[in-house]
């Protein structure tokens, strides 16, 4: 009886939506890289404001891992697949992939039906098709080599839709938890595990439309608003707090490791007890 | 972005139903006591066939930690409080209980008596209860715990001729998701695990056709009832004590910080 080991030296992933500088993709990036990983990003936003994909892959190099910083829009096929190609070319086939890019269209608020049909697209086509198109591209290779490890990145507004009633998020991340069990039911004869895991409130760039602990502006939102929102939401957290985006992180590489052996086709709630 | 640790190194676990030699609960004792922590180990039947509560606790000084093996019945308060106070006494104060203590009693509902309910539910989820409820007076002073309850994937998916098994797995959801709820606010994790086909003595139970009868089953037959059974898990293997044991690490160590009121699916992807 050992301690597990949640070591992954050896393997190549990729992660992506990796460029927001307070984001979860680079959380899950840097800790796969401390973990032993060789770690590619993606992002569709590269260098704007925050988000900064290569300064990201710089900081998986000072880890002593190899990166690639990959513009790519994960709605497009041509996209992924070339962002396939290059990372197996330059890293080695890919061992584990997390699926975190997704954009939340109108915004936080708003009112049922206030999301237009391209607003709908949109969101879908980030958020649950590109999930679906990227574990397709790297899936295929995880297949041949009966070995590889998916996580989803999905959230707890796809279980209660408290905040963006007025946009698709919370629906295209349902179907991305269906997406992981799914997957996880046909891949496991090839030794592939896929889990899912179902994100509270974190300390993020997409989370600072009303968590503003680390004293952030608010964005687009009145900010007396914005501050009863943060209570309501508080309150409904047993542990009165949100996450550091370092708590998500650690459970995708539980999940990443051989710890979670027997774990597959798990939607994980990290949420501090909200959806308890 | 460190890796972070697995390490339960100062802290003190009490783990139930611990006695069976291939049984989750001694698994999960070792791993724990391997992670640094000082354990003690309960059971009702300490010293039977492959069950001796002793030898699981010289397990766990060999690995240079602190142990006791303490009898008993755990849906009983009497013998709870005694448990929870002998261990604080002896140990220190407890910071991670595994209620991982259960019996299965294979019988449909009709064939089902109330002694043979009540059993079943008082050793399988009211015991949870007692003693999450011994443990969480000390972890509310000290404003810290971590409290995991095995449930099963049997909770969620209704194995026939399991109902009362059943059931009290699936109050045991409920339970873990009420605890955290109240006990959040005091730095308390509540949790649970269900485990899948678990290589374990009570995980035979689990085989259709066996269970607490010796029924004979033809080997041909048996070959295709456990064919059955593998074709149902996705990565078409039964797992072994140890897999169930890592996922209770990980769940009691910081790498779960933001993780209370979940019950994690270890079943190799049946319940997908």
């Amino acid at each position: 009886m050992s301690v597990p080991s949640l070591s992954l030296e050896g393997k190549v992933a990729i992660v992506t939506g990796a460029a927001g500088l307070r984001g979860i993709g680079r959380a899950i990036a840097l800790v796969l890289a401390e973990a032993g990983a060789d770690v590619a990003v993606c992002d569709n936003v590269v260098d704007v404001d925050d988000r900064n994909l290569g300064a990201v892959a710089e900081e998986i190099n000072k880890l002593g891992r190899r990166s690639l910083a990959i513009k790519a829009d994960v709605s497009k096929k041509s996209d992924i697949d070339d962002m396939t190609r290059k990372v197996t070319d330059e890293l080695g086939p890919v061992d584990i992939l997390v699926n975190n890019a997704a954009i939340l269209g109108g915004g936080w608020g708003g009112q049922a039906f206030d999301a237009t049909e391209e607003e709908w697209d949109e969101v879908m086509a980030v958020g649950l098709k590109g999930y679906y198109l990227c574990a397709r591209a790297i899936g295929k290779g995880m297949i041949e080599r009966k070995s590889g490890n998916i996580i989803n990145i999905d959230s707890i507004e796809a279980v209660n839709c408290m905040i963006a009633a007025g946009s698709p998020y919370g629906i295209a991340k349902a179907g991305v938890q269906f997406l992981t069990r799914t997957l996880a039911r046909q891949l496991g004869q090839h030794n592939i595990r896929v889990n899912s895991i179902c994100a509270g409130g974190a300390k993020t760039d997409m989370g600072r439309h009303h968590m503003f602990d680390r004293g952030l502006e608010p964005v687009n939102v009145d900010p007396e608003q914005a501050k009863q929102r943060q209570a309501q939401l508080l309150e409904r957290i047993p542990l009165g707090r949100i996450s550091e985006p370092g708590e998500i992180a650690n459970v995708a590489l539980f999940l990443a490791s051989e710890v979670a052996s027997y774990v597959t086709g798990a939607i994980i709630a990290v949420d501090g007890g909200m959806t308890a | 972005m460190s890796v972070p640790s697995l390490s339960l190194e100062g802290k003190v676990a009490i783990v139930t139903g611990a006695a069976s030699r291939r049984g989750m609960g001694r698994a999960i004792a070792l791993t724990f006591a391997e992670a640094g922590a000082d354990v003690a180990v309960s059971d009702l039947v300490v010293d039977s066939g492959d069950r001796n509560l002793c030898a699981v606790a010289e397990e766990i000084n060999k690995f240079g930690r602190r142990s006791l093996a303490i009898q008993a019945d755990v849906s009983k308060k009497g013998d709870v409080d005694d448990m929870v106070r002998q261990a604080t006494d002896e140990l220190g104060p407890v910071d991670i209980l595994v209620n991982n203590a259960a019996i299965i009693k294979i019988s449909t509902v009709l064939e089902t008596d109330e002694d043979s309910w009540d059993s079943v539910m008082d050793v399988n989820l009211k015991s949870c209860f007692l003693c999450s409820k011994a443990v969480s007076k000390g972890m509310v002073e000290r404003k810290s715990g971590c409290i995991i309850s095995i449930s099963s994937m049997n909770a969620l998916d209704a194995v026939p001729a399991r109902a009362s098994y059943n059931t009290s797995k699936a109050g045991i959801i409920m339970l873990t998701r009420s605890l955290a709820r109240e006990l959040g606010s005091y730095n308390i994790r509540v949790n649970a695990i269900a485990p899948g086909a678990i290589r374990t003595d009570m995980g035979q139970h689990n085989r259709p056709g066996t269970g607490d009868k010796h029924v004979e089953i033809d080997p041909e037959q048996m070959k295709r009832m456990e064919a059955q059974l593998l074709a149902r898990i996705p990565l078409g293997r039964m797992a072994e004590s140890s897999e169930v044991a890592s996922a209770a690490l990980f769940l009691a160590s910081d790498a779960a910080s933001y993780i209370t009121g979940h019950t994690l699916n270890v079943e190799g992807g049946w319940l997908a």
